[in-house]
């Protein structure tokens, strides 16, 4: 008997929604120690299955029709009494957000102890939430127990949710993107932590995730999902490697491989060149201490005419900022930044101008990075009209450009809330392209978009720096990308770069301690996937 | 716009206070029409309960009509409302922005400046203020825009200070673009409905300070206002209950209207937080 | 935070403390200076008919002949010594005048506050914990009516219902005039007389407190960390009060805090009303004298009061919500 069972499945939507139900006939099982992954792209509703079977569906989310049965039960007959005396003790979840998901005002042992108060095992809380904390690996566990939330990392904080739904050893966890918030070496250590506690308990679990390389990591089978259905499952090596499916084919196809090809050097004359370049942020007002952040220093870098150079690091690296740099969004206090030789840093405002039609950026946030009020074309056009370009030329440039990024020229004069998060990305690169730069600096333009959109927009960003012999800093986080669109990499740590050089040699050979840990984490880095 | 319409029709208290608003105004620009002559003059015998003597809602210790000083007191009322709303919008949305923009220590002056009005008591300020340069209309409506600009100031630098780290004005600034023209199409536009619904909030308020600055004698002494004739009623409520409870409805129904569109305004622009508040209200 | 940061917070939040009340009188100072006319004669609080001797006198004693420098500085000198001017009409100094009406104003401030957070806070829970149902529709209703309703007028129907439609209740004082009373008897008489002014001035603050209650309730029951809890199988009532009125509870103190200032301005209205004899009676009094001096004092006492009570409400928030050294 399985331990989880959920058959046939069906939540409806509430009405306007662009489909009916969130998740349609959905049957899958969950046996007890071994790790099911439900996978899918935003919106597929894997997350909407999890909920229903923790029973923390919300109100506008009723479950139609289908059952779900653990350990034998109903689970959708009980009543909420008994619904709520199953959570925490033998079913428990984590969630996406370490950083939100425990109360700010409440001691961590606190929030633990809990769980043991609620189901009547407080009396022994006292000696159990250090040991917990112990098990989940946090350093001093009674230094912990004290500690507000705020004190801890994310990575933290994701040990805790962990020991919290570990604290009465329940049959299943659910954990619905645990690692997506975290940086890459922090989710290597929650995977790993998260597949010894499930082989030492044999416990039941099962993981939502969107990303393959993650299954390829940790799952005994899978589930894929495509818009609130079940497409295709199995065990995992059999659908990693042999995938059968139309869409499960193309979702492994758009994974980038991350495997760096050998380029030929590049020995052009250097476009940009960054020589000591330091930035210091000091946080604390009149009143309180301060706090110095070395946001960026010992960061050289040389960029050559036609070359793609990858900043790589994790968030709070220095990468952004650094980037950010170069267009004088953040400025450093110290350094020089020479464009074709003239040293940009002390430029003013008005002295920076010029440059600005030769260096453009691309953002990372499609929805965030167009003005809501103003018009795709308006949008697009605005970079040359504010250098005095007629508008009537700029607009009919828009249209050229809305083509160049395969969107129909129709767009013109529509608004971003009318796109998808991969067709704002696109005309975020119009808009840049609008101003025919030589040096595009992309700031992760791939990491808020799903894995097929990703692909689309990376082949696009490769087609356009060929088509218009680019020069391009690419700053990123997911080292697979990097390998597959990178001439040269720069990895970044704590402000600095600690390692640089041709793509394929770093990541073969790579010299500095962080890169290797970084390589390593990489999720999925033992599965190679299929060419499809 | 249409769509804006729609999500404020949703919020039936919102269309409810419209209406009470346009009936509000539409009293206001016919008093001339309705009562001919001035408020202040006799209209029949002191004391007249409502009803009698032709009177709607009674006539006060000098015989005046009520209703007709509650028809013109709403032109007052409407125009103090409107006309401080928009000099506390003038201050409070130029240093907010100025503080939201250019943040470091212009930010810092500003909003210790800022916590600083914040902090002393706005109403004894508003006293002193319309004391010291001799009760009028002008006074007073500088005196209430002295004492409701902070908040407006607070709300436009946090958007402010939110919009400018968002991707869309940093991709402005890349454009090269100057400061003046990010600040006036940039942002502003993407913070202006949170200043849309504070401003009809902030008419509320306004009216409200008007009628307690009347009540205590210092409304304009030439200007028939709400707060004046409750004011007037006050010592004589045991003998004339009608002089201050109808004004005290009047003064009721506008800021209640008002406070119901400014809902319907804040449902309207930002669906998304009409969801979060539950949607019955 | 931890308690061997809480003098170091202390000191800076006093230092703060000291420079708003600094600005205040240097506010006073502006005010007298920018008044049409002869500041001489707003010192005097006489409008035009001070004699003349009199007005020199007074323009020697605060060196209205000197630069304005050294006027600020005669001025911050005497009221940091704590001496606040003389009422001329009411022949009497004005710190005595604030001082001795002090306690009526803290008595009716303080137990409109009181009543207003209570209620307020309970009404707004309970309207939150029934969204969009009949009892939250009647609260919202409630709230947003004494919300719109002019606290005077507010005042004044109280007083025709309960005073004298259905003589219950004193209109007017702070206690009974011309009765013998020892004892229990003068708190029940007072706690009589407190009741309307109280309510009055305590009404548009329930209703304030109950929205905003409501509002941020609403708003933290979203938070990933009430889930959280749900995942963890606490009950229901639990969740409520340990995770979400307690969270939810901050935004209101800051607004409480911010709300005194407005509190004590109210009782000028509520004092006026009912005769209660605190200094916003006194302030109307000076009003319909001109008597300056004293709305100055009133001003700055009133001020002062509010700084004080924001130190107070920073000191709590402190206890409550660890992250407050953190976000400065």
């Amino acid at each position: 008997m399985s331990l989880l069972r959920v058959e046939g499945l069906t939540v409806a939507l509430p009405p306007g929604g662009d489909r009916p139900h969130a998740v349609e006939d959905v049957s899958f099982h969950v046996d007890a120690g071994e790790i099911l992954c439900v996978v899918g792209e935003s919106g597929s509703g894997k997350s909407i299955s999890a909920n229903a079977v923790m029973g923390l569906l919300p109100k506008g989310l009723p479950v139609r029709s289908g059952a779900i049965s653990f350990e034998g039960r109903d689970l959708l007959s009980l009543g909420a009494e008994a619904m709520r005396r199953l959570r925490g003790q033998r079913l428990a979840m984590i969630f996406q957000e370490p950083m939100t998901a425990l109360n700010p005002l409440m001691r961590v042992g606190d929030q633990i102890a809990e769980v043991l108060r609620v189901h009547g095992s407080g009396a022994d809380a006292a000696r159990r939430v250090p040991e917990l904390l112990a098990a989940v690996n946090l350093p001093d566990p009674a230094a912990i127990t004290r500690s507000h939330p705020f004190r801890l990392s994310g990575g933290q904080r994701q040990r805790v949710m962990i020991a919290m739904a570990l604290a009465l050893e329940p049959a299943l966890l659910i954990a619905d993107e645990p690692t997506t918030a975290l940086d890459v070496t922090t989710q290597m250590q929650i995977l790993r932590l998260i597949r010894e506690i499930q082989s030492r308990r044999g416990m039941g679990v099962l993981f939502i995730t969107h990303d393959f390389g993650v299954v390829a990591e940790i799952a005994d089978r899978v589930a894929v999902m495509q818009r609130g259905r079940i497409v295709e499952q199995g065990p995992a090596a059999e659908v990693l490697n042999r995938p059968q499916h139309p869409y499960t084919r193309a979702l492994i196809a758009a994974v980038p491989h991350g495997a760096a090809e050998a380029r030929a050097a590049i020995a052009t004359a250097s476009v940009l060149e960054l020589r000591g370049v330091e930035k210091t942020y000091r946080r604390g007002g009149f009143f309180g201490a301060r706090a110095v952040v070395r946001a960026v220093h010992d960061a050289d870098f040389v960029l050559r005419r036609g070359e793609t150079l990858g900043l790589v690091g994790e968030s709070g690296s220095g990468k952004s900022t650094l980037a950010r740099c170069v267009v004088k969004l953040v400025e450093p206090e110290q350094g020089t930044i020479a464009y074709h030789g003239t040293d940009l840093r002390p430029l003013s405002r008005a002295a920076w101008k010029p440059y600005r039609r030769r260096i453009q950026m691309v953002f990372q946030d499609p929805y965030a990075s167009l003005n809501p009020r103003r018009t795709v074309g308006d949008t697009i056009a605005e970079g040359p009209v504010t250098h005095g370009e007629p508008r009537g030329k700029a607009l009919e440039r828009a249209r050229e450009l809305l083509r160049l990024v395969q969107l129909d020229p129709g767009a013109m004069d529509r608004y971003p809330h009318e796109f998808s998060g991969g067709q704002r990305q696109r005309i975020g690169i119009a808009r840049a392209l609008a101003m025919e730069p030589e040096l595009l600096i992309a700031d992760e333009p791939v990491s808020a978009l799903d894995v097929s959109v990703q692909a689309q927009v990376l082949a696009l960003l490769a087609e356009i720096r060929a088509r218009l012999e680019l020069t391009m800093l690419f700053i990123t986080h997911d080292l697979r990308v990097a390998a597959q669109i990178c001439d040269r990499v720069a990895v970044m740590q704590r402000g600095a770069i600690v390692e640089q050089g041709p793509t394929s040699e770093v990541f073969a050979a790579p010299q500095h301690p962080y890169t290797r840990q970084l390589l390593d984490s990489i999720p999925g880095r033992g599965w190679t996937p299929p060419e499809l | 716009m249409r769509d804006f319409w729609r999500r404020f029709r949703r919020n039936k208290g919102a269309v409810v206070g419209l209406v009470i608003l346009l009936l509000v105004v539409v009293l206001a620009a016919t008093a001339p029409w309705l009562f001919p002559g001035s408020p202040w003059d006799m209209a029949g015998a002191p004391f007249s309960p409502p009803g009698e003597m032709g009177m709607l809602l009674g006539t006060d210790s000098l015989g005046r009509d009520v209703a007709a000083g509650i028809a013109h007191g709403a032109r007052i009322s409407l125009l103090v409302g409107a006309v401080s709303t928009v000099a506390a919008l003038l201050v409070g949305v130029t240093l907010g922005a100025v503080a939201g923009y250019l943040g470091g220590f212009v930010d810092d002056a500003v909003m210790r400046f800022t916590e600083f009005f914040q902090t002393i008591p706005s109403f004894v300020l508003a006293i002193l203020l319309v004391a010291i340069f001799t009760p009028s209309i002008g006074s007073v409506v500088f005196a209430i825009a002295i004492v409701s600009w902070p908040p407006v100031a607070r709300v436009v630098r946090a958007e402010f200070l939110s919009l400018r780290g968002r991707e869309f004005v940093q991709a402005a600034e890349v454009l090269g673009k100057s400061r003046l023209s990010i600040v006036l199409t940039d942002i502003l536009p993407n913070a202006l409905s949170p200043i849309v619904v504070l401003s009809s909030l902030m008419v509320a308020s306004a009216i409200l300070l008007e009628s307690a600055l009347s009540f205590l004698g210092l409304g304009d002494p030439n200007l028939m206002t709400w707060g004046f004739l409750i004011g007037s009623g006050r010592s004589v409520i045991r003998l004339a209950w009608w002089m201050s409870v109808f004004p005290g409805v009047a003064i009721f129904l506008t800021v209640l209207a008002l406070n119901l569109v400014g809902e319907g305004l804040s449902d309207a622009l930002n669906p998304r937080l009409a969801r979060q508040r539950g949607g019955a209200a | 935070m931890e308690a061997s940061k809480l003098p170091g917070f202390l000191l800076r939040r006093m230092v703060k403390a000291a420079i708003v009340v600094l600005a205040i009188v240097v506010c006073n100072f502006l005010l007298v200076h920018a008044a049409p006319g002869d500041p001489a004669s707003v010192i005097a609080g006489q409008s035009g008919v001070a004699d003349a001797v009199f007005l020199e006198q007074l323009r020697r004693q605060f060196g209205l002949d000197q630069p304005l420098y050294v006027q600020l500085w005669i001025y911050l000198k005497s009221v940091l010594s704590l001496d606040l001017g003389f009422s001329h009409r009411q022949q009497a100094p004005v710190a005595q005048l604030v001082l001795e009406r002090l306690p009526a104003t803290l008595l009716l401030t303080g137990a409109a506050f009181a009543f207003a957070l209570a209620a307020g806070v309970t009404l707004g829970a309970l309207a939150a914990q029934r969204v969009g149902r009949w009892a939250d529709s009647v609260i919202t209703v409630v709230a947003l009516t004494f919300y719109a309703t002019p606290l005077f007028w507010v005042g004044l129907m109280l007083v025709l219902v309960f005073s004298v439609w259905l003589e219950w209740l004193p209109s007017f004082g702070m206690s009974s005039v011309g009765v013998e009373m020892q004892g229990l008897e003068v708190v029940w008489d007072v706690a009589q007389h407190l009741l309307l002014p109280a309510l009055t001035l305590g009404l548009f603050y329930l209703a304030v407190y109950a929205r905003l209650t409501r509002a941020t309730m609403l708003e933290v029951a979203d938070q990933d960390f009430v889930k959280t809890a749900r995942a963890k199988g606490v009950p229901e009532g639990r969740i409520l009060r340990a995770h979400v009125l307690r969270n939810a509870l901050l935004p209101v103190i800051t607004f409480a805090g911010i709300q005194a200032g407005q509190l004590l301005g109210g009782s000028i209205l509520v004092e006026t009303v009912f005769a209660w004899p605190g200094i916003g009676r006194l302030a109307f009094e000076a009003l319909l004298a001109r008597d300056y001096p004293v709305l100055l004092g009133v001003f700055f006492c009133t001020s002062v009061m509010v700084v004080l009570f924001n130190l107070l409400t920073d000191l709590l928030y402190a206890v409550i919500d660890p992250r407050v050294e953190v976000a400065g």
